[in-house]
């Protein structure tokens, strides 16, 4: 009972810290917090075989593919700030309210006489418990489970599956076109320098320099080729930038 | 032989469908079809009607059975057509008047290039008003009487394309549908009273009717015959009618279908015989509209509605004079076939006067066309002589009858004819002085001319018809003539001696002349129009067609316009109003339930839970119980 | 007994809740699994009540539903988020209109 009474606030606190938690990852870690504490409770009531299910199939698989979504939709997620629905919200609680008090009251409060425990059905062991009715009573049952998992599984792969419409272009490929281009038309293989490589400036009018010193003007925007405001980045414009840098800060003094 | 008169209708009938269905190639000789349709049965019409003259007395009256219309339990009608004595005489009317104004046509719709359709209209006009006179059971003349209305508002609007006589045609058309329930009304009564539609037999069987019985069948009657022939209640739609080209003019609304209900009152001699009362009303309606008439022929600038009220005005006098009772009859008749004469003549005149005027028909327009069109005025004077009843010319001989008749009856119905007779004399007369004899007023761009041949010979022919017309009253030989058919007229003996009421009437007449010679040549008559301010009451009222048209609109068509307009408030608020309202209101609720459907998947969810809480409650609930 | 019970059913309601009150896909479903779990304590506690191991057997069956609910939700969330670039539920509102 200590472990209930410990455990219960716990839960009740989590499970609101799910529903009013801003974040999605947040709400993921309550819900967490929960289950955790759910798998405590089944090992407290005689369940040791639930108690590893719920750790290694809901908190350990569930949650985590969970978590995975809530990576792939983007963590900062969360809900939009205005309500849709007038009155959702109000109408939810209320409902929730008179739902919870009064099956509280009408089914929590019913159940009566005496708790028989798992001593015997426990006998020999709860797996072994388990087991015998899994694979004796509720073989069929147990049968259609494994076929509603392999199903979901097809479902899962189609729903997410994505076709591709074009070819993908390897590295290699566009590589090859590259070379071929410029077998063909004579077009540079590699991307166009931005401006102001090797130049003496890096600003955008002046243009990149090739390795032979000539400057390229397919390095600048062409506006601004257009308008012919490149510089040639040589001594002279440096000298002359020099210049008006020094005068500048004489007329600051 | 008398078998084959079916023939008489089905030439027409054929030719009018043909040209109806025949393409435009026939537009260059369909015109001849349809007047060679015509002459061939006015020459079958004049075989026939030689035959029955050649014939005994006895022996005049042919019915032939075509087949069996309608056979369902005691209701039997056969497709039978009588000739007799007086259908033959309308036969030869029909054919006769129609075939020379289908030759008068062929000129005056020449430029018309839709004038095979016309003739195809003439036509289908000719074969339903033969069916009419020649029916020998109520609802094959009802068939013929529906088809001459059909014919009638088809050549009314022949111009559609003018507004003014798209609404006549319509107007025609709604004012003769309450003569028809009249007239469907009392076909209806023949059948619950005697067991048959068929004339002879009604006619036959009526003397041993109630009273009450041949009275309502009287004045059913006469509500059809006011609708067909213009008469007062019913007389608003004759002068719109003149919209139409002026040959249906001349046929249908002044020769022929207008004088329907004449004939329908002669034809159910035996009904009105026995009624006292319908025969009465009758005179009224007749002495009514022969006044109405004549009172608007003196006010109107347009020839052709002058014509028209004056057409309204005979046809009073024949009304009357059959609503005389057997002394009547006869005149009814001979005054029918010599108004179809003159009539047709003076309209057909006034569509040549309207040909050579660019078709202008305002009379103040006109003038001094004597010389222009010398033709024309000699053969619209001979129509003029005969209308006014100037000895010897046709109009004479039949007025003077029914005056000396109306004088037998009652004096001061004969006093109402007189007067009739002294106001045709003052509105022919100024007619005839506005158009042909005062000085010249019309616009320097018209020039007037004789019509063409085609025209004119119609019109030459027709006013010799006026002109010797009276020959079928000598030695009483129509009297004697139809007398199987109206009965023999007991004779009322005058106060005075018939030669001197004769002479009364021809000085009536010669002081209407010399009214209107005094009031038209002493000054110059008016290019325009005067406004109506500076004309006399008298005037006023004859110009707004004694306000006939706005008494229809206060006592039938504003009262009927409100009816309509609470009947749709009704449709609309009562029963609309409850059937939309109640599917607003499901409509309303759909919107209400569904606000909560707001596709959101939450929202389902708090519902679903909101659900089991409620179970759990329930659970609760139970178990505490 | 029943405490255990009651704490099940509360760790349930607030599960519930939180399923109608985030917007989070991925909450939602960590909100789900607490639903799930809390399930699973209740079973347990019934398996001990009643002295046979049915109730824990239940609870296994329910973890192994669980994980395949799991993987199948999460790869629909994140073939939702490939074309939305969202996770929120109320993104993915195409039931209405």
């Amino acid at each position: 009972m200590t472990t209930f009474w410990l455990l219960a606030p716990i839960m009740v606190i989590a499970a609101l810290g799910l529903v009013f938690a801003r974040k999605a990852v947040h709400a993921a870690l309550a819900l967490a917090v929960v289950m955790i504490s759910l798998a405590i409770l089944y090992a407290a009531q005689g369940a040791p075989f639930l108690f590893a299910v719920q750790i290694i199939v809901y908190t350990g698989a569930i949650m985590m593919l969970f978590l995975f979504v809530l990576m792939l939709v983007g963590v900062d997620s969360s809900d939009a700030v205005r309500e849709t629905i007038a009155g959702q919200k109000l109408a939810a609680t209320v409902i929730g309210l008179i739902f919870g008090i009064t099956a509280v009251l009408a089914i929590g409060q019913t159940v009566s006489g005496a708790v028989v425990g798992l001593k015997a059905a426990n006998g020999n062991g709860n797996p072994y418990g388990l087991s015998e009715l899994l694979f004796g009573k509720y073989v069929l049952a147990f049968e259609f489970t494994s076929a509603l998992l392999i199903t979901a599984a097809l479902g899962a792969m189609v729903l997410a599956h994505k076709e591709r419409l074009t070819v993908r272009h390897t590295q290699a490929d566009i590589a090859a076109r590259r070379m071929r281009e410029y077998a063909e038309s004579g077009r540079h293989p590699g991307p166009a320098p931005t401006p102001g490589v090797f130049a003496r400036h890096n600003a955008v009018d002046t243009p990149a320099l090739l390795p032979d010193g000539t400057p390229l003007d397919a390095s600048v925007s062409p506006s601004i080729a257009e308008r012919g405001q490149t510089r040639s980045g040589f001594d002279a414009d440096v000298a002359r930038t020099a210049r008006q840098l020094e005068s500048d800060g004489e007329d600051d003094k | 032989m008398f078998d084959l008169q079916w023939l008489l209708i089905a030439i027409p009938l054929a030719s009018g469908a043909l040209l109806l269905v025949w393409g435009k190639e026939a537009d260059r000789f369909g015109h001849l079809i349809g007047t060679v349709a015509s002459a061939a049965s006015f020459v079958w019409g004049a075989v026939l009607f030689a035959k029955l003259m050649g014939s005994d007395a006895e022996d005049r009256s042919h019915t032939s059975r075509l087949f069996t219309w309608i056979d369902t339990g005691t209701f039997h009608v056969d497709m039978s057509f009588t000739f007799d004595q007086l259908s033959g005489l309308f036969v030869l009317l029909i054919t006769g008047v129609g075939t020379l104004i289908h030759v008068y046509s062929i000129g005056y719709m020449e430029h018309d290039d839709r004038r095979r359709r016309f003739f195809a209209y003439l036509n289908i006009f000719v074969a339903a008003m033969l069916t009419l006179v020649l029916a020998a059971d109520y609802l094959v003349l009802f068939l013929g009487w529906e088809g001459v209305g059909l014919a009638s508002y088809l050549l009314i609007g022949f111009w559609q394309h003018k507004p003014s006589a798209a609404a006549a045609a319509k107007k025609a058309f709604v004012v003769n549908r309450v003569g028809d329930v009249g007239m469907a009304l009392a076909i209806m009564l023949m059948f619950a009273q005697f067991g048959t539609t068929a004339i002879g037999t009604v006619n036959a069987t009526v003397p041993g009717a109630t009273q009450g019985a041949a009275t309502a069948l009287g004045l059913l009657l006469l509500l059809g015959a006011c609708g067909k022939s213009a008469q007062v209640p019913l007389q608003s739609w004759l002068l719109d009618a003149m919209e139409g080209p002026t040959p249906v003019s001349a046929l249908i609304h002044a020769a022929t279908m207008v004088t329907a209900g004449v004939y329908l009152v002669v034809r159910s001699h035996g009904i009105f015989d026995a009624s006292e009362a319908a025969r009465n009303a009758v005179i009224v309606v007749g002495l009514v509209t022969l006044l109405v008439g004549a009172w608007i022929g003196c006010a109107k600038d347009d020839i052709k509605k002058a014509l028209a009220g004056s057409t309204m005005s005979q046809i009073g006098y024949m009304m009357l004079a059959a609503g005389l009772g057997p002394a009547g009859y006869a005149f009814a008749i001979f005054h029918l076939i010599t108004h179809g004469f003159f009539k047709a003549n003076m309209f057909l005149g006034a569509g040549s006067v309207m040909h050579g005027m660019e078709d202008d028909v305002n009379m103040r327009h006109y003038g001094g066309l004597r010389k222009l069109m010398p033709v024309t005025f000699a053969t619209f004077a001979i129509g003029y002589l005969a209308i006014i009843g100037v000895p010897p010319f046709a109009g004479f001989w039949s007025k003077d009858h029914i005056i000396e008749a109306a004088f037998g009856q009652n004096f001061w119905v004969g006093l109402g004819t007189l007067v009739g007779a002294g106001v045709t004399a003052f509105y022919m007369t100024r007619l005839m002085i506005m158009t042909f004899v005062s000085a010249k007023r019309w616009h320097p761009d018209v020039h007037p001319h004789e019509s063409p041949k085609v025209m004119t010979i119609p019109l030459i022919a027709l006013a010799a018809l006026s002109a010797v017309g009276g020959l079928l009253a000598l030695g009483d030989w129509i009297q004697e003539w139809l007398e199987p058919v109206t009965g023999a007229a007991e004779h009322h003996e005058l106060g005075i001696p018939v030669i001197l009421l004769t002479l009364i009437i021809v000085v009536i007449v010669a002081l209407g002349i010399i009214a209107a010679v005094v009031f038209y040549r002493r000054e110059p008559i008016a290019a325009e129009t005067p406004a109506d301010s500076s004309v006399s009451l008298f005037a006023r009222a004859g110009r707004h067609e004694l306000y006939g048209n706005e008494i229809n609109d206060a006592v039938v068509v504003r009262p009927t316009r409100h009816l309509t307009r609470f009947l749709v408030w009704l449709d609309g608020m009562g029963i609309d109003g409850f059937v939309t309202g109640l599917a607003d209101r499901l409509g309303d609720t759909s919107q209400f339930l569904r606000k909560p459907q707001t596709g959101f998947v939450r929202s389902y969810a708090l519902t679903m839970f909101g659900g089991v809480a409620i179970l759990v409650l329930a659970l609760l609930a139970v178990t505490l119980a | 007994m029943s405490e255990y019970i009651t704490l099940s059913l509360i760790l349930f309601t607030i599960g519930a809740v939180g399923v109608l009150v985030r917007r989070n896909a991925i909450v939602v479903f960590m909100c789900i699994e607490l639903m799930l779990n809390a399930t699973n304590l209740a079973f347990v506690s019934f398996s001990r009540q009643h002295g046979n191991l049915d109730g824990q057997v239940a609870a296994f069956f329910v973890m192994v539903v669980a994980a395949a609910e799991v993987v199948v939700g999460l790869s629909i969330i994140v073939s939702i988020y490939r074309t939305r670039r969202s996770t929120s539920v109320d993104d993915a509102s195409l039931l209405k209109s």
